[in-house]
């Protein structure tokens, strides 16, 4: 599956983060990342860009049983490069652009050597930019923290 | 004998052409983006999402749009777009309890570890209207506070912990989990189907419900033992692969419901749940289904069924607004032969009580005629 000399799992969870970090970008962002790259690679799409639909399962009480819990527009697109390289995406919305895009990434990253030159220019910057995102609505979230304080009711 | 009529194209297409120009209203005015709807109107797209029972900004926002505001018409919309698409699958369950929290409240406990989130809340507002948001008024940035990354327990694990409370809740799934958009709904329903059911329910509805079983109704006696509100993430096993991709995060309210229960012969006294999940900002939503999913367990804690909010079936085949607005819309399409035969019966049983009572009594005149 991944032809590198790292071990499967540690590329795995390589991959899923740079994954999710795809996920997460908008097009925009991962394209601004992609033309600093400055790589234009053949690719074969093997499916897609195609919209669906997933089914969103939550759990009863929170974690219970699971239980179907509405749907989202899910998009996923796969893409196959001269190398024979496959890569994957799937991502949340309707962005066929951001499908295609991410699985190309996702298929150069699978080459060692790339992978280094993608997480540098792309996955890096996008990573920091949604912790950034993320610490600051934490950070505001927590500025409507209540602290309680005790009335002083006079009884010595 | 029946006969087909038809008609009404040319009236049809220019009651159309008129929706579209009213729905525009004046040309002078800019028209609304979809990123101004989804953005100063999030509550009511979220409401779209959740009814449409579709998590996709951009599509309930288009469809708030396209309806002038009418949310159960964008609800319809949202509903219709879902069935064009094909489904890829199932997600993971989401973990709430890993949520980028937004806001977190408990009425249980003062200090809990996490503490007291209020969030972007209408709570402790006057309600009296601004004035100033008529024009477009400089809004000051958000405050902020440095914290350290505490993990924010559930209330119902600080509950469990002592034993007090029941359990989140396993359900025989032995078929499988139930999903009320594969399967016709079928009475008694299991909990996992009442709560994707109740999940897309009509706002409205459940609110009065939940109101009903506060009111007397089935009565429960609830706390809200935590509500909160915030963005999980989404992970689906993609087979090609063997393993499991995020896909990006959604924004959910959940609501626990804390309620009595006096225990029986069985069971020690214990506190018993009611839960609420909700795509969005939608934190009543969330309150109400958890009431009412409470209330649905009637059966299963011996209660006696006595009143609207516990009845399985009069809840789940009346929550949802599209099939409720479906039937009692669909009246004001053509009747015409049905109504003509209707008249014809009416005629006839009048004539015939007139022939049955005494010959001098005078009958009244048939107001149509």
């Amino acid at each position: 599956m991944i032809e590198t000399n790292q071990a499967p799992d540690e590329n795995q969870s390589i991959r899923q983060r740079r994954m999710a970090v795809l996920a997460r970008a908008d097009s925009a962002a991962i394209a601004r990342c992609w033309t600093a790259l400055g790589i234009d690679p053949t690719f074969t799409m093997l499916r897609g860009p195609e919209t669906g639909l997933v089914t969103l399962r939550g759990r009863v009480g929170g974690g219970g049983s699971p239980f179907n819990f509405g749907e989202a527009t899910v998009t996923r697109a796969t893409v196959r490069l001269e190398s024979g390289a496959i890569g994957h995406s799937w991502a949340l919305g309707r962005d066929q652009d951001k499908a295609r895009l991410a699985a190309i990434i996702d298929a150069l990253a699978q080459d060692t050597e790339m992978a280094g030159r993608i997480d540098e220019a792309v996955i890096r910057p996008l990573a920091s930019a949604q912790d950034t995102d993320d610490r600051s609505r934490v950070a505001e979230t927590a500025a409507t923290r209540v602290d309680f304080f005790t009335m002083v009711r006079g009884e010595d | 004998m029946y006969v087909a009529v038809k008609g009404g194209e040319a009236a049809i297409d220019n009651a159309h052409r008129l929706l579209a120009d009213r729905r525009r209203g004046d040309r002078a005015v800019p028209a609304l983006t979809l990123e101004q709807i989804a953005g100063q109107l999030a509550l009511a797209v979220d409401r779209v999402m959740a009814e449409g029972s579709l998590y996709d900004r951009e599509l309930a926002a288009l469809a708030v749009k396209q309806s002038r505001g009418d949310l159960i018409e964008a609800v319809f919309l949202a509903r219709a777009y879902r069935t064009t698409l094909p489904r890829f699958g199932y997600s993971r369950p989401l973990d709430t309890a890993a949520m980028l929290v937004e806001r977190r409240i408990s009425a249980c406990y003062k200090d809990l570890p996490g503490g007291q989130l209020l969030g972007p809340t209408f709570d402790y507002t006057h309600r009296l209207l601004d004035p100033r948001l008529a024009g477009d008024v400089s809004i000051e940035e958000p405050a902020r506070r440095e914290t350290s990354d505490a993990s924010m327990m559930r209330v119902s694990e600080i509950l469990a912990q002592e034993g007090l409370i029941e359990a989140d809740g396993a359900i025989d799934q032995a078929r499988g989990v139930g999903d009320i958009t594969r399967a016709p709904a079928e009475f008694p329903m299991n909990r996992d189907s009442r709560l994707q059911a109740l999940s897309r329910g009509d706002e409205g509805f459940l609110l009065a419900l939940a109101y009903s079983t506060q009111r007397g109704y089935a009565r429960s006696h609830p706390f809200a033992g935590e509500i909160r509100i915030g963005e999980v993430e989404v992970e689906i096993e993609v087979p090609e692969l063997g393993f499991s991709v995020s896909l990006g995060r959604i924004q959910v309210t959940e609501c626990q419901m804390v309620n009595q229960f006096a225990g029986s012969a069985k069971a020690p006294p214990q506190f018993t749940r009611g839960y609420g999940l909700v795509f969005g900002q939608s934190e009543r939503k969330a309150m109400a289904m958890a009431l009412v999913d409470r209330a649905l367990r009637a059966a299963e804690f011996g209660e006696d069924v006595v009143a609207p909010a516990q009845d399985e079936e009069f809840v789940i085949a009346h929550c949802d607004n599209v099939q409720a607005t479906g039937f009692v819309e669909h009246l004001k399409m053509p009747h015409y032969v049905d109504f003509q035969a209707e008249l014809d019966l009416v005629r006839r049983m009048r004539a015939e009580h007139a022939g049955s009572t005494a010959p001098h009594e005078q009958q009244p005149r048939e107001a149509a005629e």
